[in-house]
């Protein structure tokens, strides 16, 4: 098959599989193989097109023309490639997960969660692949919309409230703000297609270039650039599958990924730095960077504390983009996959501590690692992953960033950085030395003894797929030099 | 001989039919067959109307044979087919799933009057699109108002006595101011004739009776249409009137005004009353309030079927934006809204049709927990919200996209931003809605209740269906209101 | 004094027009506002008939003798626009009928009383 064939057949696969889902809703074992199957299928499809983007190639199909001039488009380019590769690699991970999880605290609507789920990778892939910045847009608010249940699964009043902020900001800022931002896009240019070295060059000047930025990056608010990042945190309400994947994954690195798009394909980085229009960005970017450390550290709730650790991981995507240097924007692309591998293990472990032992606070974790040390072990790989400790993947993509800001003579960012890097550690770390290092809380561990016969590890299944995507952020250190060899052709002219 | 009667047998059919109508007094079903059977041959004709004009011809046909200056003449354009093939397809659609809907909602011995009263509607609102004539106009104008007032008085409350009642005095004053402004332009130039009036008019059309007249006209049609503020008629009839009739007009009497509207405006006077006048100015000035206020008027609402009707004033706001632009785009995406918000509306006041059906009601704490019982009906219910929020892959996106582009042409900031505002407005007031049927519980004790009946349900999906594929294919949609704004605009 | 007589048919209707659309606004009871709806359309009745006059000119029926007739195409459309109006004006007191069946009053003032007290559900 071409992979221009395969490249809408990423697509179709969860489409079709979610139908199946739904027609298997009866039978779980039945249902969850179908998931299992679909997410397989589709990795191996997106994983059968690298080797031709890797080469070179740039799949491109026109699947239908909407408005004159403007169609639902397909482009496979290296950004897309590995965020298709990522979001659809992780799946499979996390429906492991996920059949451990939701069967392990007995959650009612498993059929619909599957069914939405699938149908949210499906816009993913589209987020990955398109063409042009119309069916970017598309695929992203369907992302919105099929995460929407998801993140009100449980249906009561707090996650109405939660979905409420969920969907409220989403839909605002892109309707707002982002539609907007293409809309004018499409008067100055008369093209919304992403192409090399940007279409808005010599199109637009002066303040305008700044403004127009800022309608697409608060527009993006995916992005979780504050101050639209409540969503974030208010998503978190949703079973821990959803959080890990789409949380810290697919959804939170759909609007990453857009920012470093319309960066790289709609700008041009080159064109941003001769303007010095995204010189408010890195300020903003920095801010939040910073700030939100501060926040998750504030937090005793273990979910909370890791959304805002992703507020914060984000904005290192968009302060690498905002650099508008080579190195940077390689190093954006090399942290979505670096930070996807180890925030995803450290939702997990908050899943399965949950599954196993209902606890959901930081400080009820007292020497909970002697009970369940092969998930905090593994919290304890991804918290040094996400810090930036070799030899774990998160070092190479903190390594390239900084290399961005020196690129830019932007000395203070470097520092950004490291201190930012300082901040997480003092937010993730504390978690690991409590479970190892405290005693158990006497009362809590007799109480939960004699509730239930003592805390066990977590299910099966959610270990299977803790230890693979900790054992990914070991790899990913190894394999770096592949991303960014993958990544080196975006930043090219 | 059937294809050289083409553009006046969607008007005669209907209303040779109204009267045959009344034979059924004792036979609902048969009344409503022969509503049904009518209304699908109109949208037939118009549909071939629509083909032959759309090669740029317009279709003229004399009635009794008069020539033109003195006779009656209808002439299908572009812009006239367009319309006439939304209140058709509308028609034709409303009457599928009228049949169990009137049933529950109106007495079994009016039934019959109903289905001749939409008749006379129907004809009047087809002959409004129709007519080259501006008297003859007035007469359909009537027609058409007319037998709305007896369609919203036969709603199930009292209260729609009183929502007619007004309406009749609002909508009759409207007419009169229109009869005026026509009088006025016959006093300067002698003639009825829209083609004739087209030529006559550049000579005078600075003389201060003309100016009248043109206010006369804006303020009658505005009437009609719903124009903020002389909407006040609209809320309470859309929502005390049967729910059929609710989804008939939301989606086609406004629409109709409308047209006539920009008929008057880029037809008689080609665009060129926003030199002398600055309704242009005033217009477009009452659409900014009303697409910002009448949609934060909707938030607080109760009752759905009101939030719709403010929700509608605030629609037509977008589509007087588009033509008070006076741009092709601006033009363009006027009248290209006339046809996506006749889907979107169709669609919602349908489904909450089936919701009235089951649960006798359609306020909102009466709608909590209903997606459950009412699967269809709801996600009928959603997809149409989205589509008026302008979510992409729906026909409200590709009216957004080209009202923005539209003001961005101009360089119009700040109005785009409010029409960005108001879609805001309306996540808030469908989401309202949507949270309150998807999470709350249904009520300790409420009825059981199941989903809407098939024959229901399939219509309404037909209008959602509608809304989804003229999103994705709009070639049909935007091709035609492009050539119609081109028309209009060069012609 | 040219525009108060050489006009005097269009003043009639602006008074004629005014009158009624006052009523309309002003009265509570409807069959007023009915009245006043009427009067408002005859002052457009009024309006077309005056205007289509020719000065010297007979009625516009063909007979020996005269050459000068008004214009018969105003005559036309008011007889058409007369027969709307009875139309109206019949329907309205058809309405008000059952209004006064529904509510035991047509005072708009007392209706409105009703309805935003009232028990109704639309409220």
């Amino acid at each position: 098959m071409t992979p221009e064939t395969l490249s809408q057949l990423a697509i179709a696969v969860p489409l079709i599989g979610s139908v199946f889902i739904l027609l298997a809703g009866k039978w779980p074992n039945l249902r969850e193989t179908v998931t299992l199957t679909t997410a397989v299928i589709m990795f191996v499809t997106v994983a059968s097109i690298t080797p031709a983007v890797l080469a070179g190639a740039r799949p491109d199909v026109v699947l239908w023309e909407i408005l004159p001039g403007l169609a639902i488009r397909l482009t496979i380019e290296p950004l897309g490639m590995l965020f298709g590769l990522v979001s659809s690699g992780l799946w499979i991970i996390n429906s492991v997960y996920s059949i451990g999880y939701m069967r392990g605290n007995r959650e009612a609507h498993q059929t619909r969660f599957y069914f939405f789920f699938a149908i949210a990778l499906a816009s993913a892939a589209g987020v990955a692949f398109s063409g042009n910045m119309l069916t970017l847009f598309i695929f992203y608010e369907i992302l919105t919309l099929s995460t929407y249940p998801l993140v009100t699964h449980h249906g009561d009043p707090a996650t109405m409230r939660s979905g409420r902020t969920y969907v409220g900001i989403l839909l605002s800022t892109s309707i707002g703000l982002l539609l907007f931002g293409m809309i004018w896009t499409w008067h100055l240019t008369g093209t919304l297609d992403f192409k090399q070295g940007g279409i808005l060059e010599g199109k637009v000047e002066g303040i305008m270039v700044a403004v127009l930025l800022a309608l697409y990056m608060f527009g993006i608010g995916k992005a979780a650039l504050m101050p639209v990042h409540r969503w974030l945190p208010a998503a978190m309400v949703a079973p821990t599958p959803v959080s890990a994947l789409l949380h810290a994954v697919a959804v939170v690195k759909a609007g990453v990924f857009t920012v470093l798009k319309v960066v790289v394909y709609i700008f041009g980085y080159e064109f941003l730095a001769e303007t010095s229009a995204s010189d408010w960005l890195m300020i903003a970017a920095a801010g939040t960077l910073l700030f939100s450390s501060i926040v998750a550290m504030r937090k005793d709730n273990l979910k909370a504390r890791l959304a805002y650790s992703t507020v914060s991981q984000l904005s290192y995507i968009v302060l690498g983009a905002a650099l508008a240097t080579a190195a940077g924007i390689v190093g954006g692309g090399m942290h979505l996959a670096m930070h996807a591998m180890g925030k995803i293990t450290l939702f997990f472990c908050a899943g399965a501590i949950y599954t196993a032992a209902h606890k959901t606070e930081i400080s009820q974790l007292n020497g909970i690692g002697r009970t369940m040390p092969i998930t905090m072990g593994a919290f304890a790989v991804a918290s040094l992953s996400i810090i930036g400790i070799p030899p774990l993947g998160g070092t190479w993509s903190k390594f390239h960033l900084m290399m961005g800001a020196a690129e830019a003579d932007q000395i203070i960012y470097v520092a950004v950085f490291m201190l930012s890097s300082l901040l997480s550690a003092a937010y993730l770390i504390p978690v690991v030395t409590r479970a190892f290092l405290r005693p158990p809380d006497a009362k809590s561990a007799g109480a939960a003894a004699t509730a239930e016969g003592g805390i066990r590890e977590a299910p099966l299944p959610c270990l299977i797929a803790i230890c693979a995507t900790a054992a990914g952020a070991f790899a990913l250190f190894f394999y770096a030099g592949d991303i960014a060899q993958l990544l080196e052709p975006i930043t090219a002219n | 001989m059937i294809s050289a009667n083409l553009p006046i047998l969607h008007v005669i059919v209907p209303l040779i039919g109204a009267p045959l109508g009344l034979m059924f007094r004792r036979s609902p079903t048969g009344a409503w067959l022969l509503a049904l059977i009518i209304s699908w041959f109109t949208l037939a004709d118009s549909l071939a109307l629509l083909l032959i004009v759309s090669g740029g011809e317009a279709v003229s046909y004399e009635i009794g044979d008069w020539a033109a200056p003195w006779g009656i003449e209808y002439r299908v354009d572009m812009l006239a087919a367009y319309l006439i093939v939304i209140v058709s397809g509308i028609g034709a659609v409303t009457m599928l799933y009228a049949r169990q809907s009137v049933e529950a909602e109106i007495p079994r011995d009016r039934i019959y009057l109903f289905y001749t009263m939409y008749l006379l509607t129907l004809s009047g609102l087809l002959g409004i699109a129709t007519t080259g004539d501006t008297f003859n106009l007035f007469v359909f104008l009537e027609i058409s108002s007319l037998s709305t007032y007896v369609m919203v008085s036969l709603g199930a409350e009292r209260r729609a006595l009183t929502a007619a009642f007004r309406y009749l005095v609002l909508g009759t004053l409207g007419a009169t101011f229109y009869v005026i402004g026509v009088g006025l332009m016959y006093q300067m130039t002698g003639t009825l004739n829209m083609a004739d009036l087209v030529n006559r008019l550049p000579e005078v059309a600075e003389t201060r009776t003309i100016l009248a007249a043109v206010a006369f006209l804006t303020v009658g049609i505005g009437l009609k249409l719903g124009l903020f503020p002389v909407h006040v008629w609209l809320p309470n009839a859309y929502t005390y009137a049967p729910s059929v009739v609710t989804a008939f007009l939301a989606a086609t009497a406004t629409k109709v005004a409308v047209y006539v509207l920009v008929r008057i405006y880029y037809t008689l006077f080609k665009g060129g009353v926003f030199e002398t006048l600055p309704v242009d100015e005033i217009l477009l000035a009452l659409s900014i309030v009303a697409i910002v206020a009448m949609s934060a008027v909707a938030i607080f609402q109760t009752n759905v079927k009101r939030l719709l009707a403010y929700s509608s004033v605030a629609q037509i706001g977008y589509m007087l934006i588009g033509i008070s632009l006076a741009t092709i785009t601006g033009l363009t995406a006027g009248i290209l809204h006339l046809f996506n918000h006749a889907l979107m509306k169709g669609a919602l006041f349908l489904a909450l049709g089936c919701v009235f059906f089951r649960i006798r009601s359609v306020n909102v704490d009466d709608m909590a927990g209903l997606a459950k019982v009412m699967p269809w009906t709801m996600a009928a219910f959603v997809t149409g919200g989205l589509s008026l929020i302008g979510i992409p892959l729906t026909v409200g996106f590709v009216s957004k996209w080209y009202l923005i582009l539209a003001t961005l042409e101009k360089e119009w900031w700040p109005l785009a931003a409010a029409i960005l505002f108001s879609s805001l407005l309306a996540v808030i007031y469908m989401w309202r809605v949507i949270e309150v049927a998807y999470f709350r519980e249904r009520p300790a004790g409420a009825v059981s209740i199941g989903e809407a009946p098939l024959a229901m349900l399939v219509p309404m999906w037909v209008l959602v269906g509608a809304n989804v594929y003229f999103g994705i294919d709009t070639d049909l949609t935007v091709g035609t209101a492009r050539a119609a704004a081109a028309l209009l605009m060069g012609g | 004094m040219e525009t108060v007589i050489g006009l005097f048919n269009y003043w009639i209707v602006i008074v004629l027009m005014m009158a009624g659309f006052y009523i309309v606004i002003a009265q509570e009871n409807m069959i007023k506002k009915m009245v006043g709806l009427s009067i408002f359309q005859v002052a457009v009745f009024v309006f077309y008939i005056s205007m289509s006059n020719v000065f010297g000119g007979t009625a516009p029926i063909a007979a020996e003798g005269f050459t000068r007739y008004s214009n018969p195409l105003p005559h036309v459309l008011i007889l058409t626009a007369i027969v709307v109006g009875v139309a109206t004006t019949a329907l309205g007191l058809a309405l008000i009928v059952r209004i006064k069946e529904e509510f035991g009053t047509i005072e708009d003032d007392q209706i409105r009383d009703m309805e935003e007290h009232g028990e109704e559900s639309g409220a």
